[in-house]
């Protein structure tokens, strides 16, 4: 595999690297003077640009198993493999500099400006100036920060989520194959963690780099994860697995609890309208005749029509008046209200249905045209279905 | 402030010893005025000269038992420690071992000054966030380069403020080095036989005044040499008049 290469992650160039494979190999820590050990056997591989969310109770371990992969913890047996080599073989320092580091108390410089924070690895690679300006000023627009105001101010003047964001672009500077991120929205509030996760993972289809997550909260792993590996208590693997596997398939009680009882419900977490097979709806425009209409009607799905305008965008569900004389009169029974979007989670979708009165969604595409219905029943099979295949972090993308 | 004072006849002539100077009570001997001149040189310079080598064995000693913590109890129990010893004591002392003059007592007034400086720089060092120093470790600094780059700026502050602290005790205590056969501003204070009681006065006012002075524009500096990262923060986190009051004099 060209990301294993050991040359590509010691690299001098860091311009556009490849994301590095990482595995742990029968990894244990045992700290001096305890008995059991923090984190016991742990065997994982996480492919290039994948990102591996462990996630546990509290105690499980799952912290210092990410931290023994930039030897912020020292392994006590076993190996870990950044790009096919051992971290063993590097100083800590030189690895470390290669490994994008984000906690959850950001731990942002307060005496330095952003600017300056997000420099530190560059200055101590040696960039000379102009470079690391531009970059600066590219990751700041790539954290949707504005870099003339924000470059010069200093992290206490910054909100929780924009000191975040400073932290993510940060870790990012010398765009390294690998990541390590340590609950790093887990100090944020709901709304603006919802958001920067959102922002992340759309990061994350431009960036594709591997990306170790820890968390302890079950709903941000599926949200997050391309792999889930769940540990226990003691720092044991209680399954790695794809989110609809876990999901679909827990390897046992205690991942079936984590989990939690709401699996069914936490699968349409994972798919999007997209994935599903769509009802068609007979679309009819003001002035059609109604035996056009009626002709539709028999081929479609839905037995109701749907009225949209000139360019094709939805505007209600036509009563059975509309179409009782020659042509069609605006007469709804309803506004064309919920309207889905293709790239909506089913979770989301299906709380749209909930609360409309006849429980179909008409699902829009980019331009707000009308491109099917969505309904209960189909969510419903969905669920059921197939799961669907998750490319990467493409199937997460907004 | 002190003007008022004038009006008391005793500091009259303190006044008139400090600022315009006399003969000598034996006689013969032109004392206050200009001839203060050298002894104010040399309460300064032996009070800078000792107190620059406390802080550079005490500053890098502090960062390194700080940035380890180790000896934890060392560094915070050798402040009282040296405040059970009083100055005086080791004078007798190191007269009596190591023997009288500027280096002697020098070595007298480093040992006053070391304390304070190694415990604000050691509490300094372990009182920064431990999340800065584990990212900045996490991103790859070496140890030394977190010394340097992140536990020392960051703790600047509060080590000025046993540097001050220090300095005030040392510009203080400098008044006893003629005990020492070290002519400082404390010559006249301890010598009324010679310089009268309007030296006596006269000299103590002018080092209460010089101790008073150093310490506002050592005041001045920590205010300076605080990174300015630490002197903006946010709004939500300045409460009460305290914080009001601060606001406005770091109002830049």
């Amino acid at each position: 595999m060209n990301a294993s290469d050991p040359a590509q992650t010691s690299t001098a160039s860091p311009a556009g690297r490849q994301a590095a494979t990482l595995e742990l190999r029968d990894v244990v820590k045992l700290y001096p003077g305890q008995e059991e050990p923090a984190v016991d056997h742990l065997s994982l591989e996480v492919p290039a640009g994948e990102i591996c969310v462990l996630v546990g109770p509290s105690g499980c371990g799952k912290t210092t198993a990410m931290r023994m992969v930039n030897r912020m913890v020292e392994i006590t047996d076993g190996d870990i493999l950044v790009g096919g080599q051992s971290v063993t073989d590097r100083t800590p320092y030189e690895l470390r500099r290669e490994i994008g580091y984000v906690i959850q108390q950001v731990g942002l410089f307060p005496h330095l400006t952003i600017a300056d924070n997000i420099a530190t690895v560059p200055k101590l690679l040696g960039w000379d100036r102009d470079r690391i300006a531009a970059r600066v000023e590219e990751l700041l627009q790539l954290v949707q920060l504005d870099p003339e105001q924000t470059r010069d101010r200093y992290p206490a003047q910054l909100s929780g989520g924009q000191r975040q964001r400073i932290g993510v672009a940060r870790a990012l500077a010398t765009d390294p194959p690998l990541m390590l991120m340590d609950e790093p929205f887990g100090a944020i509030d709901p709304i603006n963690r919802e958001r920067l996760q959102n922002e992340f993972l759309r990061l994350q289809v431009e960036l594709r780099k591997t990306i170790v997550f820890v968390t302890h909260d079950i709903d941000e792993a599926i949200k997050m994860g391309d792999r889930i590996a769940i540990l226990k208590q003691g720092g044991r693997l209680a399954q790695y697995a794809e989110p609809a596997e876990l999901l679909m398939n827990p390897a046992d009680e205690f991942v079936k609890d984590f989990v939690g009882n709401d699996r069914a419900l936490k699968r349409l977490a994972l798919q999007r309208v997209r994935d599903i097979d769509l009802w068609q709806a007979p679309m009819v425009r003001k002035g059609e005749t109604t035996a056009s209409v009626r002709q539709k009607l028999e081929k479609a799905d839905v037995k109701i029509p749907l009225l949209v305008d000139e360019d094709g965008c939805p505007i209600g569900w036509l009563s059975d008046r509309a179409y009782a004389g020659e042509e069609v009169k605006a007469d709804l029974r309803s506004r064309a209200e919920p309207t889905v979007e293709m790239d909506d989670i089913l979770r989301d979708a299906l709380a749209d249905l909930l609360g409309s009165e006849l429980q179909y969604g008409v699902v829009v595409d980019e331009q707000g045209r009308a491109t099917g219905v969505l309904s209960i029943e189909l969510v419903g099979q969905g669920v059921h279905g197939v799961a669907p295949a998750r490319t990467g972090a493409d199937a997460l993308a907004t | 402030m002190i003007l008022p004072l004038a009006v008391v006849p005793e500091f009259v002539d303190a006044f008139r010893y400090v600022f315009v100077g006399g003969e000598s009570v034996t006689g013969g001997l032109q004392v206050g005025g200009p001839a203060l001149i050298p002894y104010l040189v040399n309460h300064l310079v032996l009070s800078f000269v000792s107190v620059a080598v406390a802080v550079l064995i005490a500053v890098p000693l502090g960062l390194y038992l700080g940035h380890t913590r180790r000896a934890e109890f060392l560094a915070v129990n050798i402040t009282n420690a040296g405040r059970a010893i009083p100055p005086l004591a080791l004078i007798g002392f190191f007269i009596a071992y190591i023997g009288v003059g500027f280096d002697a007592f020098g070595l007298v007034l480093v040992l006053l000054a070391i304390p304070p400086i190694l415990t604000s720089t050691y509490v300094a060092t372990t009182q920064i966030e431990p999340d800065t120093v584990d990212a900045a470790r996490g991103m790859g600094l070496t140890e030394g380069q977190i010394l340097r780059r992140v536990e020392f700026p960051l703790g600047l502050p509060t080590t000025f403020s046993g540097i001050r602290i220090a300095t005030v005790a040392v510009v203080a205590t400098a008044t006893i080095a003629p005990f020492a056969s070290v002519d400082t501003l404390g010559v006249p204070i301890l010598s009324p036989n010679v310089h009268g009681p309007a030296g006596q006065l006269g000299a103590a006012v002018l080092v209460a005044i010089l101790t008073l002075v150093i310490s506002a524009g050592l005041g001045a500096v920590q205010q300076a040499i605080t990174p300015r990262g630490l002197k903006t923060v946010a709004p939500e986190r300045r409460r009460g008049l305290f914080a009001t009051l601060r606001r406005r004099t770091q109002t830049t």
